[in-house]
């Protein structure tokens, strides 16, 4: 086992620890000077699990503050079911929302409630529209935010505590920009999106801004991940047998290979 | 494919179809009696590893691509369709994007073992060259995969490196346009990388059939590098090597299980993950790892033309090793200044790589010309090293070698430094 273990180790200690060379240092989103903000998520970690409470917290974060800006369009209202929201919860957050149906036995599309089915609707219908209303800056559909950004939530989290009411001095903000210490070049056109007491809510839960932007960014993390949970449970299966028959298959080489000396 | 062979049979099925087709025959000449050294050490792992992997990757591939939609509008939200709603679709994807990353690990070592221990050489030459070959082809399959998920570096990946091709003096311009089948890297490129992607692997693994048949003309090379004298040097693959390989098989699926289960992000680019927008540049460009050490070679030099010429070169120079290579002596273990050499040139192919990723500024350079000065250097030197080393004593066969240092696993199967070390030590 030693002469093998020694291959192992190099090989993988070669390639393991190569690898972060390959990348931008994930502390340092790129252009920032500041390091990002670590929060300790009960989804990290080979056997973590999301927070569905925090996750609902988070839908309802996005619901009402994001939503207006950005879009979501990976997310079907079924899949709020796996966030533990119950059918009927489900539905109801779905009749909210209106969508394009059709087209009808007379050829005419109609406007409907949304139904589990369907995904939800972003808040612009195309990129120019998106940037019209927002100072000629796009905001983005966060989906797949949390893994589009180096950093992942914790870049989310930084980035939404991240703002400053004044630039620094020397700093001139150009019009309509925001200034943020995790933002790639500091000038955002999004401004401060959430502040404490931003929503209410059920629960109890006090809503602090961190709070908030905790509750958001694991939400997010979610959309971007949802076989999150159900990929680390395999993975801890999956290693375990497979110890277990590369320990067979050690014994049997031995074995084997035993008549040779 | 040869007509007399050692299996025998009563069983009257077996024995019709053996005098038709004598594939029993042939599974038993090059799987089961076929003759190996006795002191191959673990590095000899990785052939095996990476036919697993190539077959791994065609499945998961060909189930992929039930699931995925070839068009520019279509693509990103048919790979994020099948992370999300196709059964096990994220597992069939996480497995195939780092199946390759682990595929690329397993070959880059398997080519550095046969640098390390001469493998290269009388009469193995073609053997190299079908192996390079299947670098080369592997290289194709993986750029081409990595364009098919339409994220941001997938298209800005693939426009960088086909523009490459307008270098070449008088047609460069004519020949871009002709790999993109247009004026940008749009739909017709997104179209044809798929139908490549999916027939290249197929190609590999026809070269893989006669890399295999060359192998087993002059069979593996071994530790010492010396020839196979007789059958007290060899045993038969089965069942010392099947057994070795499959326990191989399975340390190998651990490390790729907690990379695939636990960070299968962690050798992606986040860009990726943000749909394809000709209109917006990222950042930075960088292309999968496997590449970045020739990426680098690209950037170290000023001269467009002259950096394409020296990427490529420094592929396709791998060919002239064997003649490169003066000396009568295969393995490293033997050859003190080639050792040396050697892990030189193993870790500068590690700065490259560093390189790669870096933004080509201020320091980073310098040390990229140096580095990519050292590539070559490693081929130039290398005819004079054959010339003035002074190789230890070979050892008078594998069987005396492996008597000597019985209880060394078969002679010596650690990191190959460590366990040269311990044959000298004893003489
Ligand atoms: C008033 C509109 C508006 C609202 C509301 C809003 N955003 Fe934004 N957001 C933007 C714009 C515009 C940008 C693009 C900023 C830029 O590129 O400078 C943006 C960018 C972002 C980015 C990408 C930053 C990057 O690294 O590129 C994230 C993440 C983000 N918003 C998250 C959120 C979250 C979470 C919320 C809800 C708590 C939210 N936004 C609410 C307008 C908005
Ligand atoms: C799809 C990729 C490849 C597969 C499936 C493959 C498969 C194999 C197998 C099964 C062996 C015998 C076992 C072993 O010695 O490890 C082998 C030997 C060999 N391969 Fe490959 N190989 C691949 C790529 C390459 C490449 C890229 C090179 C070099 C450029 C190469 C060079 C060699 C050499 C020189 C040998 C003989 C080595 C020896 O016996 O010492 N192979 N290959």
């Amino acid at each position: 086992m030693y002469k093998f273990a020694k291959v192992l180790a190099f090989t993988a200690v070669t390639a393991l620890f190569a690898s972060p060379l390959y990348h931008a240092s994930p502390a340092l989103a790129a252009g920032s000077a500041e390091p990002i903000m670590k929060v300790d998520w009960s989804h990290s970690g080979p056997f973590g699990t999301f927070d569905r409470a925090s996750l609902q917290r988070g839908l309802q974060v996005y619901r009402e503050v994001c939503s207006g800006c950005h879009g979501l369009r990976f997310i079907a209202f079924r899949n709020l079911l796996e966030i533990g929201l119950t059918e009927k919860e489900a539905k109801t957050i779905a009749a909210e929302y209106t969508v394009m149906g059709g087209p009808n036995d007379e050829g005419e599309m109609y406007e409907r409630p949304g139904k589990l089915f369907d995904y939800m609707p972003s808040p612009f219908d195309n990129e120019k529209a998106a940037r019209a209303s927002n100072n000629g800056a796009f905001p983005p559909d966060l989906s797949l935010i949390a893994k589009a950004r180096i950093g992942g939530e914790n870049y989310l989290y930084s980035l939404l505590l991240g703002y400053e009411e004044e630039p620094p001095e020397g700093v001139t903000l150009a019009e309509g920009m925001a200034y943020n210490r995790y933002f790639p070049g500091h000038q955002i056109a999004m401004g401060p999106p959430i502040d404490d007491e931003a929503v209410e809510y059920a629960d109890g839960t006090a809503p602090t801004k961190e709070q908030i932007a905790r509750d958001v960014s694991a939400f997010l993390m979610w959309t971007a991940e949802p076989a999150m949970e159900a990929r680390k449970r395999m993975g801890v299966k999956v290693v375990l047998f497979l110890i277990v028959l590369t320990l067979v298959l050690y014994g049997v080489k031995r074995k084997v290979w035993a008549d040779l000396h | 494919m040869s007509g007399h062979s050692s299996f025998q049979t009563n069983n009257p099925v077996l024995k019709w179809i053996e005098y038709r087709l004598p594939i029993f025959g042939f599974i038993n000449d090059s799987l089961v009696v076929y003759p190996t050294p006795k002191n191959l050490n673990y590095w000899w792992n990785m052939g095996s590893l990476a036919g697993m992997m190539l077959v791994l990757q065609i499945i998961t591939g060909i189930v992929l691509a039930m699931h995925y939609t070839p068009h520019a509008d279509m693509a990103f939200a048919s790979t994020e369709h099948i992370m999300r709603d196709v059964n096990y679709g994220w597992l069939l994807r996480y497995m195939h994007a780092n199946g390759g990353s682990m595929f690329f690990i397993v070959v880059y070592i398997h080519i550095f073992r046969g640098m390390y221990y001469g493998s290269y050489k009388e009469p193995r030459e073609l053997l190299w060259w079908l192996g390079i070959i299947i670098f080369i082809l592997m290289m194709a399959t993986a750029f081409m995969g990595y364009v098919l998920p339409w994220g941001q570096m997938s298209f800005w990946g693939a426009t960088v490196i086909t523009n490459l091709f307008s270098a070449v003096p008088l047609v460069g311009e004519e020949i871009v346009a002709w790999l993109w089948g247009g004026f940008a890297v749009d739909q017709p490129t997104l179209n044809r990388f798929y139908s490549l992607h999916y027939l290249l692997p197929f190609v590999i693994f026809a070269v893989v059939f006669v890399h295999l048949w060359a192998l087993h003309v002059h069979k593996s090379n071994n530790p010492l590098g010396i020839d196979i004298k007789g059958p007290q040097d060899t045993i038969p693959f089965h069942p010392y090597y099947t057994v070795k390989d499959l326990y191989g098989m399975g340390i190998f699926g651990i490390i790729f299980a907690l990379l695939l289960f636990f960070a299968p992000n962690l050798l992606g680019e986040p860009d990726n993950y943000i749909p394809a927008n000709p209109l917006v540049t990222p950042t930075h460009i960088v292309p999968e790892w496997y590449f970045l050490p020739f990426y680098a070679i690209l950037r170290a030099i000023p001269d467009k033309l002259f950096g394409v010429i020296a990427m490529f070169a420094s592929i396709f120079i791998l060919f002239a090793l064997p003649w490169l290579d003066t000396s009568k002596v295969r393995s490293a273990r033997f050859r003190p200044v080639y050792k040396m050499l050697f892990w030189a040139f193993f870790l500068n192919c590690f700065v490259l790589g560093y390189l790669g990723a870096k933004p080509p500024e201020g320091i980073f350079i310098v040390i990229g010309r140096l580095s990519t000065a050292l590539y070559f250097l490693f081929f130039l030197v290398l005819p004079f090293i054959g010339w003035f080393e002074r190789p230890r004593k070979l050892p008078e066969s594998i069987a005396t070698a492996v008597l000597e240092s019985s209880g060394d696993d078969g002679g010596g199967g650690g990191a190959p430094d460590a366990a040269a070390a311990k044959a000298e030590d004893r003489g």
